[in-house]
């Protein structure tokens, strides 16, 4: 019965992630402390090639963008008092375009909150990160197989989009242990940034019809390098509102959203007949997995949508919602944040929330509300 | 002195008699006299007047934020780990004020970088405002009356901090040499160059004379610390082991006859034991082919007050992890019980097994009281709590259990069969 469970353990979330980041090609860490991410820091310790201390969370951003300038694939772990100070070294990150992951562990807020307590509080937050709307792509994790397929993902995308990444989790995915099997997973392969090997002078903000400009480290000593978080030309050098400055802006926002299809990640559970849809994510998806499971075994249909791929929200989201007449969007907070992204303020009908703090979304609650208008 | 080139003919982009100008020709002629490649040098530039000068640069050139320069600046020089690179950092009194924190710990940490103050004493870029920097007496177009408060002594400030080459300078003339000590030097140094900004200070300060200024705040103008300081090495471990090692593995031998989820929930005291008792409880699960899943509760100080955890182990996978209303509830502690109360409360079946030395809190569980802290101590209490549940609930066998606490150091300090008095 169980001769197939060949990498038995009880682990948790954590170290998941901070395997799959190293093998997908990370190989800096930079830390600040704080609960619930201190297990990602201390597997970091002993799993990244490089693990710096940062004496604060400007500082870590900082550190993680000058490794990036020479060539490396930084990543952190926070929460949301650690991002807040983060926000305006990330845009300066995602304008220099430099390739870095951010996780984001979610703990009940708002402030300093409850440190021990999870939460699906700050998609918003991420959504607003950077100033003039522009998107930072963002992944959340569902189970054990995201944290490893997803952390591999966002090192990737970030290297290959040459952008900052967001993997947003919480406390009850990367400290609960849990038994898992992990020759299940499948193999991660590193991917390495892109450079330029053209012999015409290094233009650092040129780029193809890929919208991503080749990248050539401040390591090398063959082309000059020119890095800037102001508005710039191609050249890398401040040119207020040039209009070549201000196409080389909005390439930043179209280079993420070309790409999009590429890193759009999801579960979709269709059942056929079904006009009720689930749609949830983070760390409510094992909930609703579990309640979709409970509610066909009464022989209620229903569907069930896991978004994996948060931002910038992919299009598909809305197609397949257009398909159900009752949409459940099930979140661990108070004002239903991906709702709102989805549907905008004025919702739509047959949309509805489960929505709560201060504990996990139970499968209780779902069914609840799924059947909640028959 | 070589003659490569470290700035373009273009025009510096100050304003006229603007000390920056001097800040950025004096550092071309000293990376001229160390004779290094202009690509072997990165200029990190704050914002700020004198950050704006990054164009007219031939070296490698990165223009982040205000104040955070030094700190880019470090992880570059970290990122690099290359003493034959030069890192060097513009900032202005602005910069240095709002990112102080990046000055002390660059210096702190010795990272190979040099940082460039350009202190005229004033937000230049801004119109004129006081930085931290502003001596006593000196007047801006929003303080015109002038500051009352002494400015930072950057230079002392850094060598508390443990920079390793510190000089102040009069922003006059050739002070190349200064610079040339500067970026030779091991380890984080500092040059602070005095300046007076025309369009601001000047007209501000009718009449004032730089070098007096300096003399009046008590800025000495020498040499603080002389470059034999330590310089930071990044850690670089290439064969970091894989977290993913046969050391986790469990491998099931026994079989447990459940036949549903069951949550169980330790609520007990700090120090006694309990996360362990609940890993082991959630491991011997697994020998015993079941799933199992574990999570902690405890305030921030760990050592202190309550403990709990709640384990779920069940036939089926498990995909949510909450268990909102335990099946088994082990109080084996009063801070325990303080925790667990609302717990109870919400049971409407199962067991609650509680020392009986507690009260029996409010349930509508059936309560089973066992003298668990009489018969092994306190330090032991949860560890026996959870070998006394295995066996009364019949989860899976007690072997399976006892091959895992067997396995474990732990078993040095406890006799097993204290533990399997049932
Ligand atoms: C976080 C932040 N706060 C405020 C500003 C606005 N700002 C731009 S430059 C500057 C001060 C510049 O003064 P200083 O660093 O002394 O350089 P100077 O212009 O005198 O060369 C300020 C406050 C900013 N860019 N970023
Ligand atoms: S405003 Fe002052 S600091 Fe700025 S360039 Fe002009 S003179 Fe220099």
């Amino acid at each position: 019965m169980h001769e197939s469970k060949k990498n038995l353990a009880f682990i948790d979330g954590s170290r998941l992630i901070t395997e799959a980041l190293v093998r997908a090609g990370a190989d800096t860490f930079v830390g600040y402390p704080i609960t619930p991410a201190n297990l990602l820091y201390l597997y970091a310790t002993k799993r990244f090639p490089t693990m710096l201390a940062a004496p604060d969370e400007i500082t870590t951003l900082q550190w993680m963008s000058g490794f990036a300038v020479a060539g490396h694939v930084p990543v952190t772990a926070t929460s949301f008092p650690g991002y807040a100070l983060m926000v305006e070294s990330i845009g300066m990150a995602a304008m220099m375009e430099l390739p870095m992951v951010i996780i984001l562990v979610q703990r009940l807020g708002p402030a300093t909150g409850t440190a021990t307590c999870g939460a699906q509080g700050d998609l918003n937050v991420v959504f607003g990160t950077m100033s003039g709307g522009y998107s930072i792509p963002t992944f959340s994790i569902s189970n054990y197989h995201d944290c490893w397929e997803l952390s591999a993902k966002a090192v990737h995308t970030a290297i290959q989009l040459r952008t900052p990444v967001v993997l947003l989790t919480s406390k009850e995915m990367v400290m609960t242990l849990q038994s898992f099997d992990w020759s299940t997973l499948p193999e991660i392969k590193p991917k390495q940034v892109k450079l330029y090997n053209g012999s015409s002078p290094y233009l650092p903000y040129k780029a193809d019809e890929s919208l991503i400009p080749d990248f050539l480290p401040v390591s090398q000593n063959q082309h000059q390098v020119r890095i800037t978080a102001s508005t710039h030309d191609t050249k890398g050098i401040l040119q207020n509102v040039l209009p070549e400055a201000i196409d080389n802006t909005k390439r930043l926002e179209l280079k993420v959203r070309k790409h999009l299809d590429e890193y759009t990640v999801f579960d979709l559970d269709e059942q056929e007949g079904s006009d009720r849809l689930i749609i949830t994510y983070d760390i409510s998806s094992q909930a609703s997995r579990e309640a979709v499971a409970s509610l066909r075994a009464k022989g209620e249909k229903v569907s069930l949508l896991v978004a994996k791929t948060l931002l910038p929200i992919p299009r598909v989201y809305v197609e397949i919602a257009s398909r159900y007449k009752r949409v459940v969007i099930v979140e661990e907070n108070l004002t239903g944040q991906l709702r709102q992204l989805l549907f905008g303020v004025a919702g739509r009908n047959g949309v509805s929330g489960v929505n709560g703090i201060a504990k996990m979304i139970s499968p209780t609650e779902i069914i609840e509300e799924v059947l909640r208008h028959e | 002195m070589s003659s490569l080139r470290f700035l373009t003919d273009a025009q510096l982009p100050f304003c006229k008699g603007c000390g920056h100008a001097l800040v950025a020709q004096n550092t071309g002629k000293a990376l001229q006299k160390l004779n290094i490649n202009p690509l072997d040098v990165v200029l990190v530039t704050d914002i700020g007047c004198h950050g704006i000068v990054d164009k007219s640069f031939l070296t490698h050139t990165v223009h982040g934020l205000h104040g955070r320069s030094s700190a880019l600046a470090a992880g570059i020089a970290a990122g690099l780990n290359n003493p034959g690179k030069k890192v060097i950092v513009f900032t202005g009194d602005g910069g240095a004020t709002i990112g102080m924190q990046h000055l002390i710990g660059g210096a702190h940490l010795g990272f190979d970088m040099t940082v460039v103050v350009h202190n005229n004493m004033l937000y230049g870029m801004t119109g004129g405002q006081p930085s931290e920097f502003t001596p006593c007496g000196f007047k801006t177009p929003t303080l015109p009356e002038g500051s009352t408060k002494a400015g930072y002594d950057i230079c002392e400030l850094m060598v508390a901090a443990g920079a390793s080459y510190v000089e102040r300078v009069i922003g006059i003339g050739d002070f190349s040499d200064s610079f040339a000590k500067a970026f030779s030097a091991s380890g984080f140094s500092l040059v602070e160059v005095m300046e007076i900004c025309p369009s601001y200070g000047v007209k501000s300060n009718p009449g004032m004379k730089l070098s007096k200024l300096v003399e009046d705040a008590g800025w000495n103008v020498r040499v603080f610390a002389d470059g034999k300081g330590p310089s930071f090495k990044t850690p670089v471990n290439l064969e970091p082991k894989s977290l993913l090692s046969e050391k986790l593995e469990v491998q099931p031998k026994y079989a447990s006859s459940i036949q549903k989820p069951v949550s169980i929930m330790i609520s007990g005291s700090a120090g006694e034991g309990v996360q362990s008792a609940a890993e082991f409880l959630a491991k011997a699960a697994m020998v015993s082919g079941l799933n199992s899943t574990k999570k902690g509760s405890y305030p921030v100080t760990v050592g202190v007050g309550f403990s709990a955890s709640e384990v779920i182990v069940s036939p089926n996978p498990i995909l949510y992890t909450g268990s909102p209303i335990p099946d088994v509830l082990i109080i084996t502690s009063s801070d325990g019980l303080g925790y667990a109360r609302a717990a109870a409360s919400r049971m409407k079946a199962g067991v609650l097994y509680i020392d009986d030395s507690l009260d029996v809190p409010e349930t509508g569980a059936r309560v089973e009281k066992v003298p668990f802290r009489e018969r092994v101590g306190a330090k032991n209490s949860a560890m026996y709590a959870v070998f006394y549940v295995v066996f009364h609930e019949k989860l899976y066998p007690v072997d399976a259990l006892k091959d895992v606490f067997l396995s474990n150091k732990i078993a040095e300090k406890i006799n097993i069969e204290t533990l399997l008095q049932f």
